[in-house]
């Protein structure tokens, strides 16, 4: 458990106190957010919360089993487009969300074992490309099936889905609770929020089980790890279909908040954007995973709505417009981070030992990196 | 019959200019062991240099042949620099660092250029002149006009030059010894870093002069091209074995051939449910099927588990 942040470590003294004040921190982050920067800025700090879930779920397959996945926002579809079509006029069916968000999370881990089964003997980059093929597939197919027999009502999406709720109560408009008005995104913040500590909290009990360390140990030998009597090949496709699992139940929440859904939402940039949360923020560790999925979403957007003043104040004008300098500083700041922290900013300690045992070069070159962070 | 032959030719010009891009991932690939993510940007680069000159040197008076070549230098030099630059700040440092962290800072590159370039060139479609005369000739009741004539051509002359350069001279050889054996050619005297930067810069030379192709074909220029043809290309490059030079010619005609055989075929064999507007996907299928079945590709003696 080396790896856990502080405040979640089970048996340290005062350790409560830190998780009361956390605990109380995130009950109100919603209202301090909404005071403090407004109502949009609530929606992104929702969005994170979506995108912590789904990183946490690429981190079970790019973190602890090491197949990396590039195609993973094609689970995020197939959960979001099952909401879709059994919750919107689409169809005409309402199927109540306790019901739909199950089949959804099904739905995708049945795809992420179909695509696992038989792309799973590959390794590496093959298994890279294969899975990058696989997103884009999908997202095709949702893009092209509204002609001659419309599924998915082709790029226009899906919108008008019905909100989240449980019996009579929504999560779509404002409800009173305890003398407090609590808006939409407040509501989908609580929600999301739970949701996210079940994750982590899954996740940090995947780590430390038997079926995380054969993950683990098929990361860092894969014949080894057979050797041992691992069922390679299952634990894998475990792996990949519970990876899959996340993604689906992501998405669902994502078409029920959105309330709209489109093949543009899961393009490879998506499934690109969940990685670097990984890797930048450090893979295989919980923390870092957290991080880098605060990280890159809250601070694109703080660029989008930081840059125009600045360039007004420095420049007198607008010399580039927010959402090119959002996409340039975020390319700039993937090769920085890499290059400055190849094992990501927050790395898990059990790879930065990993790392240093067995890369005598690279350690030479990172010394400085790894003495710092010690 | 002439469907069959227009699909043909379309086939074999798309698959040219894949299998131009496609040598530069697998020359990478089999240097370094590196997917170069940024390599589809290196290709819209040069197309968009490449129409900067020539919408620079319209408006003087030279004649429009000598246009074209100054444009496909200025293309090819900007590429090549371009190429090198990506080695040094992305992959370089990277050396001994763990697997992914390339492959990251690659896709950073990718970004910012692709960015860049909007920036610099607009989101707008950008129309490429037509600086030759252009005429359609008959094949059987098909129609081949001559840019694509010439763009076969000259990616059949630069697929011999670039075997010609890699089996049978010095630099060819030190290119094969690092792949090999990075250590063992260094022992033997290979200057490793100058031979990686050399070959970048030659993929990225072949990246300019498909961009330039790629854009007199379609006669549109976009900061978004690259993405697909790059994606499409490295396919290639798997298809006929990543890391031999013959795989990624082939594996790049295959795969154009099958695309538009597919995207010509599968509207009237499915009753059209699936029409050519998935075109995409068979480039996939293709991929996945491939690896699934014959993992070191059509023409590749490695196995797949190298990782």
């Amino acid at each position: 458990m080396r790896n856990v942040p502080d405040f979640l470590r089970p048996n340290k003294r005062n350790a409560w106190l830190a998780f009361v004040a956390l605990g109380l921190l995130l009950l109100v982050l919603p209202f301090a957010t909404d005071a403090l920067l407004g109502r949009g800025w609530v929606r992104i700090v929702d969005f994170a919360l979506l995108y912590i879930m789904l990183a946490l779920g690429l981190n079970i397959v790019v973190g602890y089993a090491g197949l990396l996945d590039l195609g993973y926002v094609a689970f995020f579809a197939v959960g979001a487009y099952t909401y879709a079509l059994l919750g919107s006029p689409q169809f005409g069916l309402h199927l109540p969300f306790w019901i739909v968000l199950p089949i959804g999370a099904t739905l995708a881990c049945i795809f992420g074992a179909l695509l696992g089964a038989p792309t799973l003997k590959l390794r590496g980059d093959y298994l890279a490309i294969v899975t990058l093929g696989f997103g884009e597939i999908i997202r095709i197919f949702l893009n092209n099936l509204n002609a001659p027999l419309n599924i998915t009502n082709g790029p226009q999406g899906i919108s008008q889905i019905d909100a989240i709720r449980v019996a009579e109560f929504s999560l779509g408009r404002s409800q009173e609770l305890f003398g407090i008005t609590l808006p939409s995104v407040h509501l989908h913040y609580y929600l999301f929020l739970a949701l996210t500590l079940l994750v982590i909290f899954i996740s940090l009990r995947l780590q430390d089980s038997r079926i995380g360390r054969a993950w683990m140990a098929i990361r860092e030998d894969e014949v080894a790890a057979s050797a041992m009597g691992i069922n390679t090949r299952n634990i894998k496709l475990l792996a990949f279909a519970m990876g899959a699992t996340f993604g689906g139940v992501a998405g669902g929440l994502f078409a029920g908040f959105q309330g709209f859904v489109s093949p543009e939402s899961f393009s490879l940039m998506e499934s690109i954007m969940i990685l670097c949360m990984v890797v930048l923020g450090g893979m295989g560790n919980i923390g870092g995973v957290v991080l880098g999925g605060v990280l890159l979403v809250v601070l694109p957007e703080a660029l989008r709505n930081g840059a125009g003043p600045v360039q007004q104040v420095l420049f007198g004008k607008t010399l580039i417009d927010p959402e090119s300098l959002r996409m340039l500083l975020f390319g700039v700041a993937l090769i920085v981070v890499m290059l400055w922290r190849p094992a990501g900013l927050w790395p898990s300690s059990q790879r930065q030992r990993e790392l240093e045992a067995h890369d005598g070069e690279a350690q030479q070159e990172q010394d400085t990196v790894y003495d710092a962070s010690r | 019959m002439e469907i069959l032959l227009q699909q043909i030719i379309n086939g074999l010009v798309q698959g040219s200019v894949y299998a131009l891009v496609a040598l530069g991932y697998t020359m990478v690939y089999g240097i370094l062991g590196l997917i170069n993510f940024a390599h589809g940007e290196v290709v819209m680069v040069g197309a968009m240099v490449a129409l900067a000159v020539i919408k620079v040197l319209l408006a003087t008076a030279l004649s429009p042949v000598l246009v074209l070549l100054l444009s496909l230098l200025a293309a090819v030099g900007v590429c090549m620099a371009l190429g090198y630059g990506i080695e040094r700040v992305a992959y370089r440092p990277l050396r001994h660092a763990p697997r992914l962290a390339p492959l990251i800072t690659a896709i950073g590159v990718s970004i910012v250029l692709q960015t860049l370039a909007m920036i610099i060139w607009g989101r707008e479609y950008h129309a490429f002149p037509q600086l030759l005369p252009n005429a359609s000739h008959s094949i059987g009741g098909a129609v081949i006009n001559e840019v694509q004539i010439a763009i076969v051509l000259v990616a059949v002359l630069m697929m011999a030059g670039l075997l010609l350069l890699v089996h049978r001279t010095r630099l060819g050889r030190a290119m094969r010894a690092v792949a090999e054996n990075p250590s063992a050619a260094a022992l033997m005297g290979v200057n490793i870093n100058g031979v990686i930067s050399t070959t970048f810069m030659l993929g990225s030379a072949l990246a300019a002069v498909a961009g330039l192709m790629v854009s007199a074909n379609y006669g549109i220029v976009h900061y978004y091209m690259g993405f697909m043809l790059g994606l499409k290309a490295f396919t290639a490059a798997v298809l006929g074995g990543i890391g031999n030079l013959r795989g990624a010619m082939l594996g790049g005609v295959m795969l154009g051939l099958i695309e538009s055989l597919g995207a010509g075929y599968s509207g009237a064999l499915t009753g059209g449910m699936f029409g050519s507007n998935y075109q995409d996907v068979f480039a996939f299928i293709v991929l996945i099927a491939v690896l699934i079945f014959r993992p070191s590709g059509l023409l590749g003696e490695r196995v797949a588990e190298r990782a």
